[in-house]
């Protein structure tokens, strides 16, 4: 892992050519991450993976956060890899909640630079309603197809959901409707 | 031509005049076709012709709920789209209702084969985030047990691609032994499967007396049985024409995809998070990490069965070496108080009472803790946000990631094929979906 002095150099380097792309990082329990500015994704990802001496070339997994009730409110982490010196590095591309309530949040997509985060880009659309901007089939992935809602946020209930069992027609008649 | 025999409804036909004894060919029945219908050129040409089929859910090949959408021109697969989703549970959704030590039946129950790798993946991360130490004797008791787990998927695994590929006996063979290691799970933990053994700070108890006699001679029976597998598929000719060459994914592709464990290791990248990584008790333990060469289903094969071996010699350093000591951690805030404490000391009774109604609390922060499973980099983020109950928590599942890589493997071959290198992908589909 870069320790927290590493994290900063990393920050000042991408800063110089992407000004404004790294907002800020932390280092916590041994864990290293970037926070970043979503429309500098690409640039930053770009960077860490092609920029000799850095070489996070192996992308482990992404996956989506929800800082309810904060602002900005979502997160989309990606854990880098670097396979020689296995060293992990976090990305976070904090993205706040549109005001309008008809409209996603967008981050760009990194299917083009790495491969692997098509079904899990696929699946942070399907489970928090963040929508990946150039991703080549994004649809719901676990979630029904015409499934309404985004069942990860924190305001979405658990047991929301009703449960349609036939015995439910004796208490609860047209249970169905 | 004479027929041998025409059955009743040939000889109507044949007297109708819509029955030919002669053979006819394509370009016959376009010819034919384009003379019954004026002004229209009728053009057959088949191997342009393309046929979508639907392989699943449920299908006995695809060793879970999983659908596969597959173009064919012909016998040859010329696309494939994956459609899961139909075991989804939101196992995710409600590990954020549960209290943190309540958590780890649910997080067993998502890739059913490696219950132990699964309960690894979480519990490191919620210790990692509370920064607990855990006892020596436990980390080498969880090694224990997820060596144990990794023969027990493996042999699922081979039993059940055998099966595929229509060598019926290995199942059963390994299926028995299979047995034999959940008897090792339930004589240590109590279950068979979904053990719940591993605890926040160490393991839920300690080994019982017989058990380390009991592993022995597990280890003897494994390694027999490990040489009979071989002995049955190494020169079966069958076996080693459907897997050699088939399948095969170059090793700069499989890490574009994120592909780990045996599939990455078969194609020639030792790439082990036991090695590199270095959790718990494996930097003291000697192991070595098989790797292939081509990378077919060949290499796969290869792979998993030299990992049992070596799993079983980890296992035997396991048992010569095993550590004196407390096998949970000392501190009250987040272990529960042994039983006969609570009868004795006001304390523990109070930390007791604690741990079980409120849980613990977890000041705000994320952690991602990878463990090597069976499937390759199964990995565990947890969201802590200062409650007693996870803000989020996220399973980076090996099958799903290494799900992705099927439609490389297969596009351009056999149908047939298809069902050998999904075999040889080794998806749980509980883990897909979770």
């Amino acid at each position: 892992m870069p320790d927290a002095p590493g994290l900063e150099l990393i920050l000042a380097e991408i800063n110089r050519e992407n000004p404004g792309a790294v907002l800020d990082t932390s280092y916590d329990r041994e864990q290293a991450a970037l926070i970043i500015d979503p429309a500098k994704l690409i640039e930053v990802l770009t960077w860490l993976r092609d920029t000799p001496g850095q070489e996070y070339t192996f992308l482990s997994s992404v996956h989506g956060a929800d800082y309810f009730p904060k602002a900005p409110r979502f997160a989309v982490h990606y854990e880098l890899l670097n396979r020689e010196r296995y060293e992990r590095l976090r990305i976070k591309a904090i993205v706040a909640n549109p005001e309008d309530p008809e409209e996603l949040p967008v981050v760009p997509s990194v299917v083009e630079l790495f491969p692997t985060a098509d079904f899990q880009e696929r699946e942070v659309y399907d489970f928090f309603g963040i929508v990946f901007e150039g991703h080549p089939d994004l649809r719901r992935i676990l979630m029904p197809e015409d499934y309404v809602g985004w069942p990860q946020r924190r305001d979405f209930p658990v047991g929301g959901e009703p449960v349609i069992f036939t015995r439910d027609e004796v208490t609860n008649p047209g249970w169905w409707q | 031509m004479a027929r041998m025999e025409d059955t009743l409804h040939d000889r109507e036909l044949r007297q109708a005049g819509t029955l030919r004894d002669e053979e006819i060919t394509v370009a016959d029945f376009t010819a034919e076709l384009s003379d019954r219908v004026p002004g229209v050129e009728f053009e057959l040409e088949p191997e342009q012709e393309m046929l979508t089929v639907n392989m699943g859910p449920h299908h006995p090949a695809t060793h879970g709920v999983l659908r596969l959408v597959v173009d064919l021109e012909g016998e040859v697969v010329k696309d494939l789209k994956p459609v899961i989703g139909y075991v989804h549970t939101g196992i995710e959704k409600s590990c954020e209702t549960m209290q943190y030590w309540k958590v780890i039946p649910f997080v067993e129950r998502m890739d059913y084969l490696s219950y132990f790798f699964n309960m690894q993946a979480y519990v490191g991360a919620v210790e990692t985030l509370v920064d607990l130490e855990v006892p020596r004797r436990a980390q080498w008791l969880r090694v224990l047990h997820m060596e144990l787990n990794r023969i027990h998927s493996h042999l699922v695994w081979l039993g059940t691609t055998a099966l595929d590929l229509g060598a019926m006996g290995v199942y059963f063979y390994c299926f028995r032994d299979r047995d034999r290691v959940l008897d090792t799970f339930e004589m240590s933990t109590g279950q068979r499967m979904h053990t719940r053994y591993f605890q926040i700070g160490g393991v839920a108890e300690d080994i019982p007396a017989g058990f380390e006699q009991k592993v022995r001679e597990l280890i003897v029976q494994l390694n027999t049985g490990i040489s009979q597998y071989e002995s049955l598929l190494d020169k079966n000719e069958i076996f080693l024409i459907r897997t050699k060459d088939v399948g095969v994914v170059s090793r700069e592709r499989l890490l574009q995809l994120g592909v780990t464990g045996p599939l990455l290791r078969a194609a020639g990248d030792p790439w082990d998070l036991r090695k590199e990584g270095g959790y718990l008790a494996y930097p003291e333990l000697e192991f070595d990490v098989p790797v292939g060469t081509v990378g077919d289903g060949y290499d796969r094969y290869r792979v998993r069965l030299t990992e049992m071996r070596e799993s079983l010699r980890i296992i035997e350093q396991i048992l010569d070496g095993l550590p004196e000591g407390p096998w949970i951690a000392d501190d009250r805030k987040y272990a529960l108080p042994p039983r006969a404490e609570l009868s004795t000391s006001m304390e523990s009774l109070i930390h007791h009472f604690k741990l079980v109604t409120e849980g613990f609390r977890v000041e705000p922060g994320e952690v991602y803790n990878p463990v090597e499973s069976p499937r390759g980099e199964l990995g565990c983020f947890v969201m802590a946000d200062g409650s007693s109950k996870p803000a989020r928590v996220h399973f980076r599942e090996p099958s799903f990631i290494n799900l992705q890589a099927l439609a490389d493997m297969t596009i351009g071959e056999y149908v047939a094929d298809l069902i050998q290198t999904l075999a040889m992908l080794d998806p749980i589909l509980g883990g897909i979906d979770r």
